[in-house]
């Protein structure tokens, strides 16, 4: 195998046992990202400083240090503000925008040894599903370049896909991670709203954006959320809790657990291949001694609606800072999307409507919440599609924004309810990837790494020979 | 319920072309008429949800910390005069 | 034509906290290089959040407190939303409708005066206006962007200009009392917003005819802006008054509208093409859990508020039997006022009354940062009270006993000068019972020559 097709457990066990260097690993990805880049176009900004990075970490490996994730290389979506790296949001508004702080996550993530390979693609602010909104050209899926890889976290999720990083960051305000990995057969985590800073990382919708990651495995999920979750003084709506080891039950099977099957998420719109897939899993949870209990979230349907007013609010009032006074371009550098979504949260929050449409959407968010909390009561976990269609052919759905909103429909409840939420792989249509979400009560991780690695182990995890 | 495009455009800070104005002004009526599907939703007597976290009374101590230096500050544009950004001129008549 | 002036204010306290409303920058910003007391946060950066000053949350309920304010037990942080280049973020964090405090009032001399609400908000950066290389241009520091801010806005219950100053300076008065605020209005650490109308009983003034009540407010008002010293309060409203006048004297209605205080031209302008769209968007704050304060807390805040000027003056003339006035005077400043019970406290043990120590810190005015309380009663003591006497009053005195006392003049020049002394205390009874009689005995000397 070559390094960079190693796992982060894979990686850190390689480098303890001095069979392989940090140096070795950060070239592999370095020549996987120069091979491939130019076709896929997972990166917008390479890190000049990445083989200095690994050189140290190598030194600092010598020298007795031990941190999680020493000398392990990553990609970081570039919505990440890196200090001195330059950070675009994929926009031609911050085209060339150099930060002068780095966001808390990057700092933990430098503090537990990482080698930075460079800034992924994704859609301009994180507003898309597919990455087609990205000012830079669209990242494609590297299981099939004419088809999307999903969004908004295009390039985060190709890039581990791809083998071009061991592991990458994301962010997901209406399933900007969930989505691209389900896409690109990676494992993608939403934490609970609250669990890992959001300071330093450009704001989407502010009570909905969720700070989270890829992985090629579930348990390299864990060990990467002991790194970046916990308390942030630097963010007031981060948790007071203790968080606890994220690997402590991933072994402990799921005999005895009781999943929820939500039947609102199987209506006539869901893909009939991906419904038999989600099936599927349901019954090899059977087979492993979950319960499989049908339960009900009755305000699915206004889910998207409730999404597509919060979201685009915040997202308006977010974006007013960028006028070009004090860094980047001006106003006029907005993409289509951009535009479309600030007007909109414009009107939203307007004098005469803010009650119509605003406190409506707060007050539908407070029943879809209730959904989740009821029927949490009676399940430990729920599972569900990730998307209603297969990854689509880059510009198919470019035309109609309602459309693309639509496939949303399925992510954007976890966001609303601020639960967690894990991405994890279930097979292919065709030659495309599919996978299913697991998802939990607000700080329930542990127990959705559980599932998802109980699920993991009973198939062989399929590398992508590009 | 129909945008006024003109005038939220101004609201937002925006300038939009001729041409862009008649294409978001359709397609943003379309997300307004889908988004006006919570109407069927009976809200009667349900509070609203601003945040998901339940936490209450996050602050901080009253203690100075670092600033930026002057030059991290403007290091992000190049219109700047004597440490002070610059724009152009605001009327106030 | 003779109008009702109806004017509500609005007042912004800058709190002189140690650090910013929602980072840690340093709030001392005044007279500083331009943009160094900055951060990510209140330099308005991709990705900056804001946490808030617990010290600058508890200031406002003091001062809310002191207004007698409800405070409400939630209160959360909302967003302002509009456009400005002093605007880093594109908002104002502020407080909209749940805001700390609620329905207070303020006592002036013979007017209560209602507090509508007192609320929590962030300052906004400076903007300069300057030709730069021959261009128009406008220049923006920073560094006051995120100060803490606290808005006092009262109902529309002032009636005239005079009432308006009385309440500044009380509220100028409380707020140093709390010492949570310079409140100086030349430093920008208190500013004032009034809004201004006028009221007559002809129907293009009034909602209703002939009846005075509280909903009877005129179908306009004006704001007035820029009005950035104590001494031209007055002036600005008077002016604004006048303007409305002659509008209403022809007929017609004034707009509502923002204008500003002109120093130079004397006058308000109209400031129209600024304030063109008011939607401010309000909605709560994401990034900001509620304030929720507990009865206990409250009465926490309570307790570290001291004895406000008016039950001092009321204490002060009770128990240390003053005028009003003098009481008036010592419970200015609340430094003086400690400074002048310590000094009774001190003074008491040398047998100086309150009274006595009051006039001499009136009338004398020491500095009462060199001149400890302690030492203050032997100075009054060392001079039994100097109080200055001009020579003329001296000399008039001295001619006055002379005519007076012919006899002794009589004894004095036949060589028993023994009398000088009895002279000397004759003098001396014609004098204010404090004079400096340094001198004095040489001066009827040679008057008796």
């Amino acid at each position: 195998m070559k390094l960079n097709e190693l796992t982060i457990k894979e990686a850190v066990e390689g480098l303890k046992g001095k069979k392989f260097s940090s140096v070795e690993i950060t070239k592999a990805c370095l020549s996987q990202i120069e091979k491939h880049n130019p076709n896929i176009n997972a990166f917008l900004t390479i890190n000049e400083h990445a083989f200095d990075e690994a050189k140290k970490a190598d030194e600092a490996r010598e020298s007795g240090s031990n941190t999680s994730l020493l000398g392990i290389p990553i990609a970081l979506k570039d919505m990440y503000l890196t200090k001195g790296l330059r950070t675009t949001a994929a926009s031609h508004v911050l085209e060339n925008y150099i930060p002068q702080y780095d966001a808390t996550v990057v700092q933990k993530l430098k503090d537990a040894g990482v080698v930075i390979l460079g800034k992924t693609n994704h859609d301009a602010w994180a507003h898309g599903s597919s990455g087609e909104n990205s000012d830079f050209e669209p990242t494609k899926n590297p299981w099939n370049k004419e088809y999307v890889p999903g969004g908004s976290s295009s390039g985060s999720a190709a890039s581990v896909a791809a083998d071009m990083a061991i592991a990458s960051t994301g962010t997901d305000t209406g399933g900007s991670i969930r989505l691209p990995a389900s896409f690109t057969n990676t494992v993608g985590l939403k934490p609970t709203y609250g669990l890992v800073s959001r300071y330093g990382i450009i704001a989407m919708a502010s009570s909905l954006d969720s700070i989270g990651h890829f992985t090629k495995t579930v348990e390299d999920s864990a060990i990467y959320l002991n790194v970046t979750a916990g308390n942030d003084p630097m963010d007031a709506t981060t948790t007071k809790n203790k968080t606890p080891n994220y690997l402590e039950d991933l072994n402990e099977g799921i005999k005895g657990l009781k999943i929820g099957v939500p039947k609102e998420y199987f209506t006539q719109g869901l893909d009939s291949n991906i419904k038999k897939n989600i099936e599927g899993a349901i019954k090899k949870f059977e087979e492993l001694g979950a319960e499989t209990v049908e339960i009900s979230l009755p305000h699915t349907e206004y889910s998207l609606a409730c999404y597509y007013i919060i979201a685009p609010s915040e997202i308006s009032s977010n974006l007013a800072r960028y006028d070009g006074i004090r860094y980047g371009n001006d106003r006029t550098h907005f993409g289509d999307e951009a535009v479309r979504r600030i007007i909109l949260g414009t009107f939203t929050l307007s004098s005469g409507y803010y009650d119509a449409y605003y406190k409506k959407a707060m007050q539908v968010r407070t029943l879809i919440k209730r959904d989740f909390e009821q029927a949490f009561e009676k399940v430990d976990a729920i599972i569900s599609p990730v998307s209603p269609t297969p990854p689509w052919k880059i510009g198919e759905k470019t035309d109609d924004p309602l459309a693309m909103y639509l496939s949303d429909a399925l992510t954007v409840t976890a966001n609303l309810a601020g639960i967690p939420g894990l991405a994890v792989p279930s097979g292919f249509i065709g030659d495309l990837p599919t996978g299913f979400q697991i998802l939990g009560p607000q700080f329930s991780e542990k127990l959705l790494f559980r599932i998802g690695h109980a699920f993991e182990q009973t198939k062989e995890r399929r590398v992508l020979d590009i | 319920m129909k945008i006024d495009i003109k005038h939220i455009a101004k609201l937002a800070n925006l300038r939009l072309k001729a041409e862009d104005e008649t294409k978001f002004e359709k397609q943003l009526n379309e997300i307004v008429a889908y988004v006006e599907k919570l109407n069927e939703v009976d809200t009667k007597g349900v509070e609203i949800t601003s945040q998901v976290t339940g936490l209450k009374n996050v602050t901080r101590e009253d203690k100075p910390a670092p600033s930026l230096t002057q030059e991290e500050v403007l290091s992000g544009t190049s219109s700047k005069h004597n440490g002070l950004f610059k724009v152009g001129a605001i009327l106030e008549e | 034509m003779e109008y009702q002036v109806v004017i509500g204010l609005e007042t912004h306290v800058e709190l002189k906290t140690k650090s910013k409303m929602f980072c840690g920058c340093s709030a001392d910003y005044f007279g500083l290089e331009p943009n160094t007391h900055v951060c990510p946060v209140c330099l308005g950066l991709p990705g900056a959040l804001p946490v808030p000053n617990k010290t600058a949350i508890e200031w406002c309920v003091r001062i809310a407190l002191a207004l007698n304010c409800k405070i409400s037990s939630v209160s959360k942080f909302d967003r302002k939303n509009y456009f400005y280049p002093d605007l880093p973020k594109g908002y104002q964090i502020s407080q909209y409708d749940q805001p700390f405090g609620l329905n207070g009032w303020i006592e002036l001399k013979d007017k209560r005066v209602r507090i509508r609400r007192v609320h929590m908000e962030e300052d906004t950066g400076k903007l300069i206006h300057a030709d730069v290389e021959k261009n128009r241009s406008s220049l923006i520091d920073f560094n006051r962007s995120g100060v803490p801010l606290v808005e006092v806005v009262t109902e529309p219950d002032f009636e005239n200009t005079q009432q308006v100053t009385e309440y500044l300076q009380k509220l100028r008065q409380t707020v140093r009392y709390l010492d949570v605020s310079s409140a100086d209005m030349e430093k920008g650490d208190m500013r004032l917003e009034p809004n201004i109308s006028l009221r007559s009983n002809t129907t293009n003034t009034t909602n209703r005819s002939n009846t005075t009540n509280d909903l009877d407010l005129p179908p306009y008002k004006v704001e007035v802006k820029n009005i950035n010293s104590f001494r031209f309060v007055a002036k600005a409203i008077d002016e604004e008054i006048k303007r409305q006048s002659e509008i209403l004297d022809r007929g017609e209605t004034p707009e509502q509208e923002t204008r500003g205080w002109d120093e130079k031209k004397g006058t308000t302008v109209s400031q129209r093409t600024k304030e063109e769209s008011h939607d401010y968007r309000y909605f709560p704050e994401p990034d900001i859990p509620p304030v929720i304060l507990t009865g206990d807390q409250i009465l926490n805040i309570k307790k570290q508020i001291p004895e406000l000027p008016d039950e001092k003056i009321t204490r002060f003339m009770g128990k240390y039997k003053i005028t009003d006035y003098d009481a008036d005077i010592l419970t200015r400043e609340r430094s003086i006022a400690d400074y002048f019970e310590q000094a009774v406290k001190d003074g008491s043990k040398h047998k100086l009354t309150a009274k006595q120590i009051a006039n001499y810190i009136i009338n004398k005015k020491p500095d009462i940062e060199k001149t400890v309380p302690a030492e203050l009663a032997e100075l009054i003591l060392s001079t039994r009270g100097t109080t200055e006497i001009s020579s003329q009053d001296l000399k008039k005195a001295i001619e006055q006993v002379l005519l007076e006392c012919p006899k002794a003049v009589e004894d004095y020049k036949s060589g028993k000068t023994q009398v000088l002394g009895f002279i000397t205390g004759k003098v001396r009874a014609l004098l204010p019972p404090n004079a400096s009689t340094e001198g004095i005995r040489e001066l009827i000397e040679q008057a008796l020559k």
